[in-house]
């Protein structure tokens, strides 16, 4: 559930984009809501705070006049006082609730200290704090104060209190108190405070669904363009995005459309110019192949005849067709390499056992093998190793190894291993001859590369074959690698998987042979090839399998 | 004289070169340059065999060997400079029964030429059954029923191969030295492309094969009698 929250936030910019929208809208209408509150209950404070003392001077002047003129003396005072917080209070209206509280002042003649004090409704006199009645009997003018009100029905209440001093004649000073409890103002901010959460919320969910929508406008073309961009990568150059008024996605539609059009134009003037390429070495082929077939027929037919002719031209003639040969080798995988390089080379796999393939290569490299004095030694597994290869292909690169091995195998033996596991099918050609130094086994597939440029060639290799050996591997999706070591002689290991068109993720041999890896040595002439992984791990032994046959003599 | 060869091929030192190797090896040879005068020279000189080159000027070595083949199994080996495996599928598809990529080595050609006019000498009464196919082997006749069947001698020659021995599986590599004379070689284009045209022309349904059956991974074997 988190996982896949997680994955919809870090895939979708729409839902980033509005999750930031409303959260960040949501801190501004809760400031904006706080200030206005905040704003709304001083003024509705204040306001009842100025009717509240504008009520309160009134009812003081009435008090006050009604003391003046009727003159009472100490017992009547209290009626009197009395009789006057009562009238006052009736002026209480549904809305604008107040109550009068009645005391004697503390500091003045007993009778007054001994008036009992007086309070209209339920309110309680104690409700008045005494740091407002020092305030009042010490000041002549109405003080202001805001303070909890108790009831006697043990209800409190916030509210303003506004108290006075009233002086009699000769019953000393009074304390009148009006007691505005804001019950109703309360009841208001309560119902503004839940306008604005009510509010806050709305707008909020329309910030959300106009972000969602807004967003949609931008990310929906952008989408449109991500998908489009998926099919041109995919191949599908003709695909375009659809281009709506004038807008900036209009634009982007635009300009992304003139980018997929160069980019068809680039694409078919390389495959235009691939073709041509193909073309002119198809043709190159064919106009060069004809006259040397002449030529080739023609040297054939002289060195057949050369014992009738002189020793110099007798030896010309054994010239022209040995370099012929060079020649014509030559010129065939120079063809072979262009067609790997234009691109034109297509693999033909059909199922095959590769120790047929084996089997044969190690036959037909026999003559020379009898020449270079090496023994070709198979060890074959007794399972079947089939997969899906080209014959043709696995041929040559087989037969590449393999006289590969023979020459540089100094007439010690060469060994031909062959092992298959599901994934994939391998064989390694070890011979024991000169090897290869630090460094060289990344190169020799390289074209032309020659391990010793001064060592002379025995049967005249191109410098070609590797490299071709390597795209051949190539094109089954296979690995070609090369282990050497000065002296100890080198393996080459081909790995193609079973089924065409698989990747091949490990070889069933390993690359360095267990013998060599028990040598301690510390800088092995190792080449990676394609496969990127340290081979040295392994501890599989490099025989598998019993010899079916023993040296290649016996075929 | 072992036989006449018609040398189809518009480069005339290539073709005075081929006319000098197969006197050289006792054959008879006659030129044509162009793909036109092809047909024509093969109805006057009735060949033992055609070398045909695939790229002529006029008509090319594809439709030459449609037109040959279309009134006459004699066997024609194609002279191609392209090794593509496009090319020469096309050109055994349409109806070379072998093919010799230029550059080669005259000895090779002579051995292509060789296999290709080789006929069994043992014409011995021979009755095979595979499937519901008849074949009379000395008769060089194949029957489904009553219906006859028209083979090329190299079709006639695969078909037999594989009769001869129905309990075994051959491998691409037999079948091409057994027919084809070939020693040692992983081209199995040329045994795919005829098992096709062969059944093609035998079987019922082809795709369904019944008389030249595949074993995967290995080849090919004659369907039970």
């Amino acid at each position: 559930m988190i996982a896949s929250l997680l994955h919809g936030w870090r895939r979708s910019l729409q839902l980033r984009v509005v999750t930031t929208t409303v959260v960040l809208s949501a801190l501004v209408v809760a400031l904006v809501g706080a200030l206005l509150l905040d704003q709304i209950v001083d003024g509705i404070l204040e306001a009842k705070q100025r009717a509240a003392v504008a009520e309160a001077y009134g009812g003081f002047a009435t008090a006050q006049t009604l003391l003046n003129t009727q003159g009472a003396d100490g017992a009547s005072v209290g009626l009197l006082l009395g009789q006057v917080a009562r009238d006052l209070s009736t002026r209480s209206t549904r809305g604008a609730e107040f109550e009068i509280v009645v005391l004697g002042s503390d500091a003045q003649p007993e009778q007054a200290q001994q008036f009992n004090p007086r309070a209209s409704g339920l309110v309680e006199a104690e409700s008045v704090p005494l740091d407002l009645r020092r305030a009042v009997a010490e000041n002549e003018d109405p003080q202001v104060t805001y303070r909890t009100i108790s009831y006697s029905n043990d209800v409190t209440e916030r509210g303003f209190m506004v108290g006075r001093r009233l002086a009699t004649a000769g019953a000393g000073f009074y304390e009148m108190y009006y007691l505005f409890p804001l019950a109703q103002e309360r009841q208001t901010l309560a119902l503004v405070q839940r306008t604005l959460f009510t509010a806050g919320g709305l707008l909020l969910i329309l910030i959300g669904v106009i972000a969602w929508f807004v967003v949609r406008q931008t990310v929906t073309p952008v989408r449109m363009a991500a998908r489009v961009a998926e099919r041109l990568s995919a191949g599908e150059l003709q695909e375009r995005l659809e281009v709506r008024g004038e807008d900036d996605m209009a634009r982007l539609a635009l300009s992304f459309n003139e980018m997929a059009e160069s980019l068809q134009q680039q694409i078919h003037k390389l495959e235009e110019l691939s073709r041509m390429q193909r073309r002119f070495v198809s043709d190159v082929s064919h106009e060069l192949r004809t006259p040397l077939t002449t030529v080739r027929m023609a040297a054939d037919v002289l060195h057949e005849a050369r014992g009738h002719f002189d020793r110099d031209a007798a030896r010309s003639a054994e010239l022209l067709q040995r370099e012929l040969n060079r020649f014509e080798e030559l010129l065939g995988e120079l063809l072979e390499i262009s067609r790997f390089d234009a691109g034109a080379a297509a693999l033909e796999a059909e199922p095959f056992d590769i120790r047929d393939l084996v089997r044969r290569v190690a036959a037909d490299t026999q003559s020379l093998s009898e020449r270079t004095g090496s023994e070709v030694v198979l060890w074959l597994p007794a399972y079947g190793c089939i997969a899906d290869v080209d014959a043709r292909r696995v041929d040559r690169i087989l037969r590449n190894l393999v006289v590969n091995a023979l020459e540089h195998g100094e007439g010690r033996p060469v060994e031909i291993v062959v092992a298959a596991d599901e994934a994939a099918v391998a064989v390694a050609v070890r011979d024991h001859g000169v090897g290869l130094r630090p460094g060289e086994a990344g190169q020799v597939f390289n074209r032309f590369w020659r391990a010793d440029p001064a060592r002379a060639r025995t049967s005249g290799g191109t410098g070609l074959g590797l490299s071709i050996a390597q795209e051949d591997t190539r094109l089954h999706n296979g690995w070609l690698q090369a282990w050497g070591r000065p002296d100890t002689g080198s393996v080459f290991r081909m790995t193609l998987p079973r089924k065409s068109g698989d990747k091949v993720e490990s070889s069933p041999l390993p690359l360095v042979p267990p013998d060599a890896r028990r040598a301690h040595d510390a800088h092995p002439a190792l080449s990676t090839g394609a496969d990127p992984r340290d081979e040295t791990g392994s501890g599989e032994p490099l025989r598998v399998g019993r010899p079916s046959h023993g040296p290649v003599n016996g075929v | 004289m072992k036989g006449r060869v018609l040398v189809v091929d518009d480069d005339t030192a290539l073709s005075e070169m081929l006319g000098i190797v197969l006197k050289g090896e006792g054959f008879e040879a006659v030129f044509c340059a162009n793909g036109e005068d092809a047909l024509g020279a093969f109805r006057e000189h009735k060949p033992n065999l055609v070398l045909l080159d695939l790229m002529l000027p006029g008509l090319d070595g594809i439709d030459v060997c449609r037109l040959i083949r279309a009134e006459s199994g004699v066997p024609i080996v194609m002279l191609t400079a392209k090794s593509d495996t496009i090319d020469i599928v096309v050109g055994l598809e349409s109806g070379a029964d072998d093919y010799v990529v230029k550059p080669f080595k005259p000895k090779e050609l002579v051995a292509r030429v060789r296999a290709r006019l080789r006929r069994p000498a043992d014409d011995l009464p021979e009755q095979l059954e595979i499937a519901d196919i008849s074949i009379d082997v000395a008769g060089h006749a194949v029957r489904r029923g009553s219906d006859v069947l028209a083979l090329t001698p190299l079709e006639f020659d695969l078909l037999v191969a594989l009769a001869r021995k129905p309990w075994q599986v051959f491998s691409r590599e037999v079948l091409l030295e057994q027919v084809w004379g070939y020693r040692h070689s992983a081209d199995t284009r040329l045994v795919n492309v005829h098992v096709q045209r062969l059944r093609s022309k035998i079987e019922r349904d082809p795709e369904n094969p019944e008389v030249v059956l595949t074993v995967r991974g290995v080849g090919y074997k004659a369907g039970p009698a």
